[in-house]
């Protein structure tokens, strides 16, 4: 794409239904995510965050609507769909891990399949990659060797060692004890920081005042509400988003 | 999409139409090119080739099968649709031709052999029968009655192993008919491929059904005395018997450990960008294969056990060896708890072992 046009990935009226329309998961989303930003998507349980961010990378297929990543419609039969998720890193709510691959296998195994890169390479680029997160004596342990927080910051690498052009995370300390929280906020941070292009799904309000270039407030399936940390923490202009800080701050 | 591709020399990536890398000055991989695969060519290909074969037995169809299962995976890029979509046309047509051509030359050969076969069939039930006393009356003759014992034991395990063999192999492919049907039907694009998955899935469905609900047995004597009549080889047909059976247990012991990885798994590798194939052989079989080990091995004992039927065929494995000592002597006792016994050693051996096995990898999860 040229440098002028931004946009990298453009959501027009996404729709995503179950059981022949009875849920309406997601009903009508259009939004555009520029290079660099940091977009947060907040709302109540069930609203469709986790749909909406996981039809970014088509683990699910939208019912109807258009996604276009870096100017191709992700839904066409033209559409690389392994090729857009190699340019996708996602992190998930329960790390998902591979148990049975060390750590540094856990990180160069899509990187050596996919891109051909020689084990040497691709393992010093896992090493320096785990060393941006505290871990790279962690190197040869397995997955179940390691504790919530550390689990989540190794996630966070193994996607960043396929280089993606955007990261979507969901909930990503969501299933982490209180005093983990804040060790991988703090990698998502910096990524911020770096300039990563991020969307990220959490409940962490103080991360999303602090990061967001962008805040997205949904529920029951659409966007109630859209601005800037503080258009949305400080000057709230729509009734559900004000019942839902009251109840989140 | 922006194209890309890693410096090999220090795994930087790379946008652009560079030829060497911006960092180490290493020379670059060539860009991906804006039509990779070819995916379209592919499907046109494979589609005129199928119906320039049909005539040829099965080619058209396999040819056919596969432009139309490019067509439905989501694999690759479809750059020129105009072209794929013919070459899903010429396919589709090519599909038509070939089945009908395929099922023509069956008719044909199957009047041409069905009267053969007919007489054969019977021939083969009449000369069994006749044969039983000339068998008994060689069985008399042995004078090292215990022979039959060692020599059973032998085939037992010949039958037992190459069954296993088979019955492994076929459950795989169920499986992973069946778990590819699972996960995919969501993601599939509808289509031929699609329908062909569906009904591969719904072909092993019945397989399952069809052998599960029947007693081992009457399968053994249906296949030894209906199908494979003419067959002189007992070996074999109960190898196929046994392997057959045996297919859809382990089936369904596999499907049950691919089920019990967590998605989460599956999405983890897909959304690192790894195709279904290579999620399944990365990541999913390994895990599944550590769960479902002890279970296979089960289900080998249970097969060493099964195979003593096989005396309904007269197949002379250990079970039948000890029978025909019993009725050339008269007494019962000495040769059926022989038998018995061996079977015990033999079955707590594997147990054992399979034991051993599931401690070890217990202990390699941490
Ligand atoms: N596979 C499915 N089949 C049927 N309904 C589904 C399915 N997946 C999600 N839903 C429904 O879609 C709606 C949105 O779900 P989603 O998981 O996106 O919500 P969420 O905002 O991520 O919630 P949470 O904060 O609890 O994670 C919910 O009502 C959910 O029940
Ligand atoms: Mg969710």
């Amino acid at each position: 794409m040229s440098a002028d046009n931004q946009v990298i990935i453009s959501v027009k009226d996404l729709k995503k239904h179950y059981n022949d329309g009875d849920i309406k998961a997601l009903d009508g989303i259009s939004t555009d995510i520029k290079k660099g930003e940091v977009v947060v998507i907040i709302g109540p349980s069930g609203s469709g965050k986790s749909t909406f961010l996981r039809s970014l990378n088509l683990l699910e297929r939208p019912t109807s609507g258009t996604i276009t990543f870096e100017g191709q419609d992700i839904n066409d039969p033209s559409c690389d769909i392994n090729l857009l998720r190699q340019n996708m890193g996602m992190v998930f709510q329960h790390f998902n891990l591979f148990p049975h691959l060390t750590i540094l296998r856990n990180m160069t195994i899509a990187p050596m399949k996919l891109h051909g890169l020689p084990k040497e390479v691709a393992e010093k680029k896992a090493k320096e990659l785990l060393a941006r997160v505290g871990l790279e004596d962690r190197a040869s342990s397995y997955p179940s060797q390691l504790s919530g927080g550390q689990k989540q910051r190794i996630a966070i690498v193994r996607a960043l060692a396929m280089d993606p052009d955007v990261m979507l995370f969901d909930e990503p300390t969501s299933a982490l004890d209180p005093e983990m929280v804040g060790e991988v906020l703090d990698v998502m941070k910096g990524l911020a920081k770096d300039g990563m292009t991020m969307v990220v799904v959490t409940h962490e309000m103080g991360f999303a005042r602090e990061v967001a270039s962008r805040v997205i407030f949904m529920d029951d399936g659409v966007i109630l509400a859209e601005g800037t940390p503080d258009e949305i923490f400080n000057d709230p202009d729509n009734d559900r988003l004000r019942t839902f800080l009251a109840k989140v701050l | 999409m922006i194209r890309s591709r890693f410096c090999k020399n220090c795994g930087l990536k790379v946008t652009g139409e560079d030829s060497v890398c911006p960092s180490c000055k290493a020379a670059l991989p060539p860009l991906v090119p804006e039509n990779p695969a070819g995916k379209a060519q592919k499907i046109f290909l494979f589609g005129l080739l199928s119906l320039i074969l049909f005539w040829f037995p099965l080619a058209g169809i396999v040819l056919s099968v596969i432009a139309l299962c490019f067509w439905t995976s989501n694999n690759g890029i479809v750059r020129n649709i105009a072209k794929a979509k013919t070459g899903r046309i010429l396919a589709i047509i090519g599909l038509i031709c070939s089945i009908i051509s395929n099922a023509f030359t069956i008719l044909v050969m199957s009047v041409g052999n069905l009267s053969i076969w007919a007489e054969e069939t019977w021939e083969g039930i009449v000369g069994w029968a006749l044969d039983i006393p000339a068998d008994f009356e060689n069985n008399f003759i042995t004078d090292d009655r215990y022979q039959y014992i060692f020599k059973g034991l032998g085939i037992t395990f010949e039958v037992t192993i190459f069954a296993a063999l088979l019955g492994i192999a076929l459950g795989v492919i169920v499986a992973l008919i069946r778990s590819s049907y699972d996960t995919l039907k969501e993601e599939l694009r509808g289509g031929f491929g699609k329908k062909f998955l569906s009904f591969l899935n719904k072909l092993c469905g019945l397989y399952l059904t069809v052998i599960r609900g029947t007693p081992v047995v009457v399968q053994l004597m249906i296949a030894y005395f209906v199908i494979f009549v003419s067959s002189n080889n007992k070996v074999l047909v109960a190898v196929l018997a046994f392997g057959f059976n045996s297919g859809a247990y382990v089936a369904e012991i596999i499907r049950g450990g691919i089920m019990s990885i967590d998605k989460g798994q599956f999405e983890a590798g897909r959304s690192l960008g790894f195709g279904y194939v290579r999620t399944m052989a990365f990541i999913i079989v390994p895990q599944a294969f550590k769960t479902v080990l002890p279970a296979l091995a089960n289900e080998f004992i249970v097969l060493i056990k099964e195979t003593s039927v096989s005396g309904y065929i007269g197949l002379q494995e250990l079970t039948k060896g000890g029978d025909i000592i019993r009725s050339r002597t008269y007494s019962a006792f000495m040769p059926l708890i022989a038998v018995a016994v061996i079977y015990l050693v033999i079955v707590i051996f594997f147990s054992k072992l399979v034991s051993m096995l599931e401690r070890r990898l217990k202990k390699s999860e941490r």
